[in-house]
């Protein structure tokens, strides 16, 4: 007997069935080596969130650093300023000696991205717009930065951060299990974790039961409540001593009544400045402010060198911990708001993994019985191609590391119907040349030539919308596209070039007993 | 095995008038069903809160209706069940923005008097997003078709795009008037099939094209109905065949694939029926309507390829050096 023919499609369609073999080994038996395809949220369960930032609160805090910036400095160098006020357009003061008009404007001049107007001694400093950009940018970044940083040492498995869109933050938890493991997280996410360190307004103190805010604020100063009894207000200047940003480390420790506190340690810059101001200001009062809440407002007995200090407040072990990571990852520069929220609990997803399995293994067989009836052998080679080409679609997937979502998995189904069209195109071909009496041969090699330019045009419209589909659809409908795409390239594979390097290797035996009806269903002509 | 005759050519191009009939027909259909009673958007486009929730045994909407009527949170709400009587699920149009909210609490506060359930999905669409994601969907859909269209002019020739995405646009209305008329949700799956239909129903309308493309080429006749009579024919076993497996894979997940995939294979199942029928009884008539001529087809074609053998010619003389 001839030995078969090897052609390259048939070494390509091998090295195919090879990687479509391969890759997707680690999915199918779950092995634990190897990159896998994970489960969307929709089958696995977890939380999906869509999150923005109030950009104004960025800018506002921006103008706030520039104010204590303003502030640090005049103290340094002993200039006297009066009035120093800040809002979200503006910062503005008043320098009481003009002769230090040329040491401010240095300073000033340093500071990047802003516009100085001065009207004699009062000084007026804004945004520019390009700064304001930029500092909604910053925030953006910096709060994908700091909820990731908050998630990994939440303790959840495959917490998913991403920046989406031009202002937008994705937040995928696969791992959330209950409702109040949900919370917990929503919460921290949420944390401002904004620390300060405040000086208490010493000469008006006793006013702050009766100042309203607008008061206090025409003083420069702000009302905060206190974190343990909501009735009790403390008068602290608005402007911060410091500030979280200047934080190295936050740790839960437990003090002498055994209750949890949090140790915090301040980087050289901070403990520099805390030194100073502890130095300048004993006997007056300290509040360390979490969230805009004083935990407490200890008198200053001496100079506090060194740059550490304790925030206590009565905290639960759990929250203890939880400002702590919050500390730790940073404050948010601005408030996170939520925009989507899609909670799926792991029993809908496992419902729905059942259900779509069903109705993968059931198409699949209809299909696969379908060709057989109706083509013969030349209807299990199709089915070998969709077979390979279901393999590559979760090889190629796994390798990717792509999300298998519902409508991914809809997609799946969809490209098994589909795949075997290409085949049945080229079998068609091939009948029509086998009734007018062509050669086996020249029926599959004419058949596959005619059906060529249907298959390809037909296929990269399909592609065109798949293309539109990732480009614009979000989550879900991307997953959709993916799978969709990767079966249609994967089929020009499996579907053109495998089947046909599976004749020609079959040839000389098909020629030998030319039964067509066994072969391709029909009789030949 | 084989279901349509091999050399019998059906007269399509006949029946032409009454499907397009029928075809403006139910266009107009959809039409109205969008202008009166128009889509029910689904919360992924209108923003809004939908919760699911399976009770352990079934349970009546009107002891859920009567719980919920208390609470100012659910103003609004509808609520249907899912699937089966066990399932529910509320939908209401207002959202939170705040990320410390425990909506699950308060809902299994709202509800604790109605049976023992478990909360299955919560979904909180915002306003702004389900805009943004409209706005999209609807891009997503415009470009593919400018794309496709593109596609074919240069494939084929211009009538044959404008014919395929005449043909496309009909399955695409024709398929939302089915949605609005069952009721279902539009949401971000529901676009996905819209936009799979359009891909499938082009893909059948290619081949035919295809084959007619072919025939014009070897047809001995001008006669534009009989090619188109002829290729739809010869292609007729494969377009059953592809349809109807098709069919299969997404009756099965129609009927087995769960409820929260049934909005979604309900619109393909309806679009690869159309996407049928619009292959074999619109694309082609509408083709023949544009005045496609095989005559002046076939010249212009003979006239490209002349021009390519002249410049072909040319090169060859160029580089021999004789110019």
């Amino acid at each position: 007997m001839r030995k078969g023919a090897v052609t390259y499609r048939l070494i390509v369609f091998l090295v195919a069935l090879l990687f479509g073999v391969g890759f997707s080994i680690p999915t199918l038996f779950q092995t634990d080596k190897g990159s896998k395809i994970t489960l969307g949220l929709d089958l696995q369960g977890g939380l999906h969130m869509l999150l923005g930032i109030e950009s104004e609160a960025a800018i506002a805090s921006q103008m706030k650093n520039i104010a204590s910036n303003i502030k640090f400095f005049t103290d340094d160098e002993n200039i006297l300023i009066d009035s120093l006020r800040m809002s979200e357009e503006r910062v503005s003061f008043e320098l009481l000696d003009p002769d230090e008009s040329k040491n401010i404007e240095k300073m000033l001049k340093k500071i990047e991205g802003i516009v100085v107007s001065n009207d004699g001694q009062i000084y007026q400093i804004k945004l520019t717009e390009e700064e304001r950009k930029r500092v909604i940018e910053y925030a953006i970044n910096q709060a994908v930065e700091t909820i990731r940083n908050r998630l990994d040492q939440f303790g959840l498995a495959e917490p998913s951060v991403a920046r989406q869109g031009a202002e937008n933050i994705l937040v995928e938890l696969p791992g959330i299990k209950s409702a109040q493991e949900e919370q917990r997280a929503r919460e921290l996410i949420a944390k401002a974790a904004h620390l300060q360190l405040m000086a208490v307004d010493e000469g008006r103190k006793d006013q702050a039961y009766k100042m309203s805010d607008k008061e206090a604020a025409s003083y420069g100063d702000v009302i905060y409540k206190d974190a343990r009894n909501e009735e009790h207000r403390h008068l602290l200047q608005a402007i911060p001593i410091l500030d979280g940003s200047m934080l190295t480390d936050a740790r839960v420790a437990f003090d002498q009544m055994n209750q949890p506190v949090i140790n915090f340690t301040l980087n050289s810059q901070g403990a520099k400045i805390f030194g100073d101001f502890t130095g300048k200001n004993v006997g007056n009062h300290l509040a360390i402010v979490l969230d805009e809440k004083v935990y407490s407002a200890p008198v200053i007995k001496e100079r506090i060198g060194g740059g550490s200090g304790q925030i206590s407040g009565g905290f639960s072990i759990q929250e203890a911990h939880d400002v702590a990571i919050a500390l730790r990852s940073g404050a948010l520069l601005a408030p996170i708001k939520l925009l989507e929220k899609r909670t799926i609990g792991p029993s809908l997803g496992a419902d729905s993994i059942k259900a779509s399995l069903v109705a993968l293994i059931s198409g699949f067989i209809a299909v696969v019985s379908f060709m057989i009836i109706y083509y013969g052998l030349a209807g299990i080679i199709a089915n070998i191609a969709l077979i390979v080409n279901i393999l590559i679609i979760i090889a190629a997937m796994a390798l990717f590391g792509a999300t298998l979502t519902l409508p991914g998995m809809a997609g799946i189904v969809l490209t098994i119907g589909m795949a075997v069209d290409a085949n049945v195109i080229i079998n068609e071909r091939i009948r029509e040349l086998l009734r007018i009496g062509a050669s086996v041969r020249k029926s599959v090699d004419q058949g596959y030539q005619n059906a060529l330019s249907a298959i390809i045009d037909a296929n990269i419209t399909t592609l065109i919308a798949a293309i539109a589909l990732y480009a614009y659809g979000t989550g879900p409908v991307k997953g959709f596209a993916v799978t969709m795409s990767i079966g249609i390239l994967a089929s020009m594979i499996t579907a053109i070039l495998g089947t046909h390097g599976i004749y020609n290797f079959l040839m000389s035996r098909i020629e030998k007993n030319p039964n067509t009806s066994l072969w391709f269903g029909i009789k030949r002509g | 095995m084989q279901i349509f005759s091999k050399d019998k050519t059906y007269g399509f191009m006949k029946l032409s008038p009454v499907t397009l009939a029928i075809s403006i027909i139910l266009l107009l259909g959809s039409f109205t069903l969008m202008f009166t009673k128009g889509l029910n958007y689904g919360i992924d486009f209108s923003g809004g809160t939908l919760i699911q929730v399976q009770y352990a045994k079934p349970i009546a909407l009107d002891t859920i209706r009567e719980a919920i009527s208390k609470s100012e949170l659910f103003k609004d709400a509808t609520v249907t069940h899912f699937g089966s009587s066990e399932e529910v699920v509320i939908r209401f149009l207002s959202s939170t923005a705040s990320l410390e909210a425990n909506l699950e609490s308060s809902i299994t506060q709202t509800l604790k008097d109605t049976g023992s359930f478990e909360i299955r999905r919560v979904d909180m669409v915002g306003p702004k997003v389900g805009d943004e994601l409209r706005i999209k969907g609807l891009t997503a859909l415009l470009i593919s078709i400018g794309a496709i269209l593109i596609y074919i002019a240069y494939r084929f020739e211009w009538r044959f795009a404008v014919s395929s995405v005449l043909a496309l646009t009909h399955d695409i209305i024709i398929v939302i008037g089915a949605i609005i008329l069952f009721n279902i949700d539009v949401n971000l799956d529901i676009l996905a099939a819209l936009l799979t239909i359009l891909g499938y129903s082009l893909n059948d309308t290619i081949i035919i094209f295809d084959r007619v493309r072919e025939s014009t080429h070897e047809a001995k006749e001008y006669n534009l109905n009989e090619v188109i009579d002829y290729s739809v024919s010869r292609t007729l076993s494969r377009t059953t065949l592809t349809s109807l497996t098709t069919l299969f894979v997404v009756a099965t997940l129609f009927f087995f694939g769960g409820e929260i995939i049934k909005g979604f294979s309900f619109t393909l199942l309806v679009g690869i029926i159309i996407g049928t029928y619009s292959s074999i009884f619109i694309a082609s008539p509408l083709l023949s309507r544009f005045g496609f001529n095989i005559r002046t087809y076939r010249e212009k074609e003979i006239a490209k390829q002349k021009r390519r053998l002249e410049k072909e010619k040319l090169r060859a003389q160029f580089e021999k050096g004789i110019v």
